[in-house]
């Protein structure tokens, strides 16, 4: 699997980070290597095989619908680098 | 002083029960023995304070109270929430967080009368293999500072090996208590996936992820699992599992049917290592047990396997650190995308960017099927592996590790190269099965070797079993780094 820098420019961007032009050249690299190895498991016969995300068969675990209490706001927006007593505060994002 | 560090958690916490030793002694000879060790960098926040006022308050039912480990000291992993109590996951970008709330595991042990010294240092995020990507620094191997202590739970292997707290809590997404375990001459469980809940556990990749003790011993693991496992309202994934470990120790291996993966013992594996891990074997056929060898070639993709998944829910879990809702935010944004973009970029380390990427590449459309859903269906494989060898045994013995410990700043350099050297506990991860590291011996430098043992799920009572009888017979685990002049 060929990585190029602009492919590395697309996850970035999907992934929300920047990365500088060094940074950009070696992760270019790094992924290839990385990739390059996974592809091992083409040399694996998996034609029938289903994919398996819980190891365990879990069924849906539901409780009651009772009204429980939740956290004290101001204890949770204290966390916040910007927020005023009621909410978040984001730079505008819609026009 | 340093006798009473010398115990084990389960001979403190008889000693407090009988009045022999004050919870406020024992508190203040660990908060001697932290600060003696504090070039080790194993904790990044430490609640010395609030751990005193607590030993206080404890004293009072010392001598009615329920669990064996009421009043013994300890401390957790900086990925696991604590209500009040700074929580970093080892990583900038959550800065000065603290925890509205407690992580199920925090809350049981606070009720089974724990005192906590503070939260243990980690690699970021958990992910590494040796605690060097901590924004807080490298922590150091406690048998050789210029030795890393592995990870990512290295805070909490060095200590527990230094004899600065009775155990700890860690957790294992591939290998993070095991092998630190390993390295530093500890004993380490990762429970059946569901065996302790895992609310409030930061999440790195919420399919492997599980919370588990890292102690002097066999016994010792079993009661703190006993503590902190079973089901959980606020974890869907949590098992009903009752534990009652510790009483289940007894030393009887007979008939045990231990399996040999040759697979395990190939190509790569340092030959002290080998010797030393094979060393198991021979102890518990002396007790009875059965040996069976087996092949087991599944073991060439588990890692390939495990990096994708675990990279994969990484970049999804990791999504929601943007620097809105708590935590380190970048300063200069000129919108909100930017706000985002310029936290997460500064506020993760290069090692979590890696994987992030490498996650968002695995998802990606066009690559999902190739890698992802490859990837999913390797692991149901791997699963069905495991599952016919324990049809032919009842455990599985491998090594935890290729090599005894690296020194500090050799496994950086190469990514690749350090993901492979979770060979031998990432499978386990995949297919949720309990394991546990053990202390088996030491090279010609000095530095622990540890024995991996591998159980078909909730098997935890035959695992630790096996490790019980193992310790009945050796002395490696009772080994401390302070006397490795004097063993020579």
């Amino acid at each position: 699997m060929k990585i190029t820098p602009e492919m590395v420019d697309y996850i970035s961007e999907l992934s929300r980070l920047r990365l500088s032009d060094s940074e950009r050249e070696k992760m270019t690299g790094e992924l290839e290597q990385i990739l390059a190895y996974m592809d091992v498991l083409n040399g694996i016969d998996t034609d029938g095989v289903e994919p398996v995300s819980h190891i365990f068969p879990i069924k849906n675990v539901l409780r009651d619908d009772v009204v429980e209490a939740s956290f004290d706001r101001a204890e949770l927006l204290r966390n916040a680098s910007w927020a005023d007593t009621e909410t978040f505060l984001v730079p505008k994002a819609v026009d | 002083m340093k006798e009473l560090l010398d115990l084990t958690a389960l001979q403190l916490g008889a000693a407090i029960k009988k009045g022999e030793v004050s919870i406020e002694e024992a508190t203040r000879a660990a908060l001697e023995a932290v600060e003696a060790n504090q070039k080790l960098n194993s904790f990044i926040t430490r609640t010395g304070e609030q751990a005193l006022e607590q030993a206080k308050a404890l004293q009072v039912n010392a001598k009615t109270a329920a669990s064996p480990l009421y009043g013994v000291p300890m401390a957790i992993k900086d990925n696991i929430c604590t209500k009040g109590v700074k929580t970093t996951c080892a990583s900038k970008i959550l800065g000065d967080f603290a925890p509205p709330y407690d992580a199920t595991v925090t809350e049981r042990l606070a009720t089974a009368g724990a005192v906590s010294l503070g939260k243990l240092n980690m690699d970021e995020f958990a992910m590494g293999s040796t605690t060097e990507t901590s924004f807080y620094g490298p922590t150091r191997n406690p048998w050789d500072t210029e030795r890393v202590p592995g990870g990512s739970s290295g805070g909490a292997a060095a200590a527990v090996a230094s004899r600065s707290c009775w155990y700890a809590i860690g957790s294992d997404t591939g290998g993070s208590i095991r092998q630190p375990a390993s390295y530093c001459g500890v004993t380490g469980v990762k429970g059946t996936y569901g065996a302790v809940s895992r609310y409030g556990l930061i999440a790195y990749a919420s399919s492997l992820d599980q919370i588990g003790p890292l102690a002097r011993d066999a016994a010792d693991c079993a009661a703190v699992l006993d503590t902190i496992c079973g089901q959980d309202p606020r974890d869907g994934t949590s098992l009903a599992f009752q534990g009652s470990l510790l009483d289940g120790l007894t030393g009887d291996v007979r008939g045990l049917k231990l399996g040999i993966p040759a697979d395990c013992f190939g190509d790569g594996l340092d030959a002290e290592v080998r010797r030393a891990v094979l060393s198991v074997a021979g102890a518990l056929k002396a007790r009875g047990a059965e040996l069976v060898e087996f092949s087991f070639p599944v073991m060439r993709y588990v890692v390939p396997t495990y990096y994708i998944l675990a990279a994969a829910e990484a970049s999804s879990n990791l999504s929601r650190f943007d620097g809105v809702k708590y935590g380190w935010r970048a300063e200069d944004f000129e919108d909100l995308t930017d706000l985002y973009c310029k936290t997460r970029t500064q506020g993760f380390g290069a090692e979590v960017r890696r994987r992030i990427l490498l996650g968002t590449f695995v998802l990606s459309s066009g690559y999902y099927d190739a890698y992802y859903k490859k990837a999913l269906q390797v692991k149901g494989l791997v699963k069905e592996a495991f599952d016919e060898a324990f049809c032919k045994c009842d455990l599985m013995l491998t090594p935890v590790a290729p090599t005894t410990a690296p020194r500090l700043g050799e496994s950086l350099s190469d990514p690749l190269q350090m993901y492979l050297s979770d060979i031998y506990t990432v499978s386990v991860n995949l297919a949720g099965l309990p394991g546990l590291s053990m202390p088996c011996g030491f090279d010609a430098a000095g530095m622990p070797v540890g024995a991996q043992l591998i159980g078909p799920a909730l098997a935890e009572p035959r695992v630790l079993n096996a490790a019980y009888a193992f310790q009945l017979d050796t002395s490696w685990h009772k080994r401390s780094p302070a006397g490795k002049e004097a063993h020579g």
